[in-house]
């Protein structure tokens, strides 16, 4: 059996990400952040489409786990950032355990559009509701960290340490369920479940709980975001947002769980850049990245890295 | 011998069609029993019925004395009776061995075994040993070693057929049916695959239920036979006895004689 790199190499990234944010300016800061909580979506997300089931809703959680966290600052002054991601997984994952009876059952497009509908659902009540600000949303107070609150040139790195420890940890819990009989059983749920049925496992408990896991992570990654950018609104849970989920895990790819966090990366990166590029045209930007990917790299960016090491 | 499977008075109607009319019969532990038929006889929905992809309209169907009639089929599998398929049922995008793993992976996660926290290699619940050693004893046994490493998708159709067969060999059944074990395969290989079939049956110790539309297949391996027509059994007898019943010349065999 070969060894499990997984583990040093999320070692590896912490420390780089650890000693690196030292120098690092703090726009950057800001997007390696923000990277660690798309990247915990798309880990999630990933859960799924290795079960051949594409959701386009996982933005419910994220937006789900930024109102907690925004809920738990606004309501009870709470900003602490590991509290708050907590607040996060924990609502995101009872919704999802309640909404996966549900979900499922179904697979394919019903289950795309299943997932799409319930995020504009939720999209809809917020927009509807004053007290959560509407369209407007409200601002986060700026994050603490066990109940010290950071100078104000050492929020952004704070942040991020802290942001990197969760996420990957996050990762190699991941990687462990991937590892277990249940979260191992993804692949022949995607290539055959009567064979799986027939074996003796639940198709549907199997997805329910990866449902779980996928809304759990996207919790904690809106929970993130939202200390990070001090604003929260309901386009949070639009399905555009949902969109760049789905974008992200076609760039990185389900070869390893380092490859979300390495696409949420770039995807920011080259968001920036575009932006600041050609401020009018950015989105024809991503259209053409998200293009090339697919067609030069269909197995997303991780595979770059396993070609190498199999050549 | 000792009944393992007591099927009585099985019935099911599709529409008009008549898929089984009050069918019975009690299987003993350790027999091989062919079902023959016609097409649209009710063969494979008695296999159905017993795996529970169908339930009957009427009648029961005991394992081991429980009574199963209304069991989900993965919790019929879970008890020991599982099945291999006409059309094989693989996971075309994995490869042979990863096929064997993952059916045995299925083991481990029905047992309970090598959840989150277990950092050792658990082993699989019958078997006695970790995954990768039993899939490779498996492999080796049904003569798919040398293809381990190709992928199920391009498998030629006698191989498909039993890795598909193979895959059961992960749950140690009990109770194995076969939906026509060597349909698709050439005529010189039929003989070849069953054999291996049974020797690798016979060493796991399992009865065994198996659809078969070539006579000479089945008087050489079945002990009994069930002929099917029009939904009822028309026969019910040991090969030499059964093949002769001038209703299975007539409606199952085709002999001009009859």
């Amino acid at each position: 059996m070969k060894p499990d790199r997984t583990p040093l190499l999320l070692g590896a990234v912490l420390a780089a990400v650890i000693v690196a944010g030292l120098a690092l300016p703090q726009w950057l800061l800001f997007i390696l952040t923000i990277a660690c909580a798309q990247g915990l979506v798309v880990l999630g997300l990933n859960l799924l489409i290795r079960a051949g089931l594409v959701s386009f809703g996982q933005a419910l959680f994220y937006c789900i786990g930024a109102y907690a966290a925004g809920g738990l600052s606004r309501g009870f002054g709470i900003s602490d950032v590991f509290v708050q991601m907590a607040a996060g997984i924990a609502s995101a994952a009872i919704v999802a355990f309640l909404l996966g009876f549900l979900l499922a059952r179904y697979r394919g497009i019903f289950f795309g559009l299943l997932s799409l509908a319930l995020s504009m659902i939720f999209y809809g009540l917020i927009v509807k509701s004053e007290t959560l600000g509407s369209t407007d949303g409200f601002n986060v107070a700026k994050a603490t960290l066990f109940g010290v609150r950071p100078g104000e040139a050492w929020v952004r790195y704070s942040v991020l340490v802290a942001a990197a420890c969760v996420t990957l940890a996050a990762a190699f819990l991941t990687h462990r369920y991937l590892k277990t009989p249940l979260g191992g059983l993804a692949p022949a749920i995607k290539d055959n479940e009567i064979r799986v049925e027939y074996m003796g496992a639940s198709v549907r408990y199997a997805i329910h709980v990866n449902y779980v896991i996928a809304a759990a992570l996207a919790g904690a990654g809106g929970a993130l975001a939202a200390s990070t950018v001090g604003h929260i609104d309901p386009e949070m849970s639009y399905w555009t947002t949902s969109g760049e989920f789905v974008f992200i895990a076609i760039l990185s790819g389900t070869g390893s769980v380092v490859a979300p966090f390495l696409g949420a990366f770039i995807f920011g990166a080259i968001r920036t850049m575009a932006y600041d590029l050609s401020p009018n045209t950015w989105q024809m930007s991503m259209g053409i990245v998200l293009l090339a990917a697919i067609v030069f790299l269909p197995d997303g960016l991780w595979s770059l890295f396993v070609r190498r090491r199999s050549a | 011998m000792a009944t393992i499977l007591d099927a009585r008075g099985l019935n099911k109607t599709f529409g008009a069609v008549t898929a089984a009319q009050g069918v019975s019969a009690a299987i003993e532990k350790d027999s091989v029993v062919g079902l023959i038929g016609t097409n649209g006889a009710g063969k494979t929905t008695f296999i159905n019925m017993i795996t529970g992809y169908l339930k009957p309209d009427s009648g029961s169907i005991r394992y081991e004395g429980t009574d199963i009639t209304a069991l989900a089929p993965r919790d019929i599998a879970r008890l020991g009776i599982c099945r291999s398929f006409q059309i094989p049922q693989l996971y075309s995008s994995l490869s042979v061995r990863e096929n064997m793993l993952m059916a045995l992976g299925i083991m481990l996660h029905c047992a309970g075994r090598g959840g989150f926290f277990s950092f050792s290699r658990p082993s699989v619940p019958g078997h006695g040993a970790p995954a990768e050693e039993v899939a490779d004893r498996i492999l080796e046994r049904f003569g798919l070693a040398d293809y381990r490493d190709r992928n199920a998708q391009v498998l030629p159709g006698g191989l498909r057929k039993l890795l598909d067969i193979a895959l059961t060999m992960a749950a140690k059944p009990r109770v194995l049916l076969l939906d026509e074990p060597t349909s698709g395969v050439s005529a010189e290989e039929k003989f070849g695959i069953m054999e291996l079939i049974m020797q690798a049956v016979r060493a796991e110790g399992a009865t065994v239920i198996f659809v078969e539309h070539d006579m000479e297949v089945v008087s050489r391996f079945a002990q009994r036979v069930l002929a099917f027509y029009d939904g009822r059994v028309i026969a019910d007898a040991p090969p030499e006895t059964a093949l002769k019943n001038a209703e299975v010349l007539r409606y199952v065999v085709g002999s001009p004689h009859a």
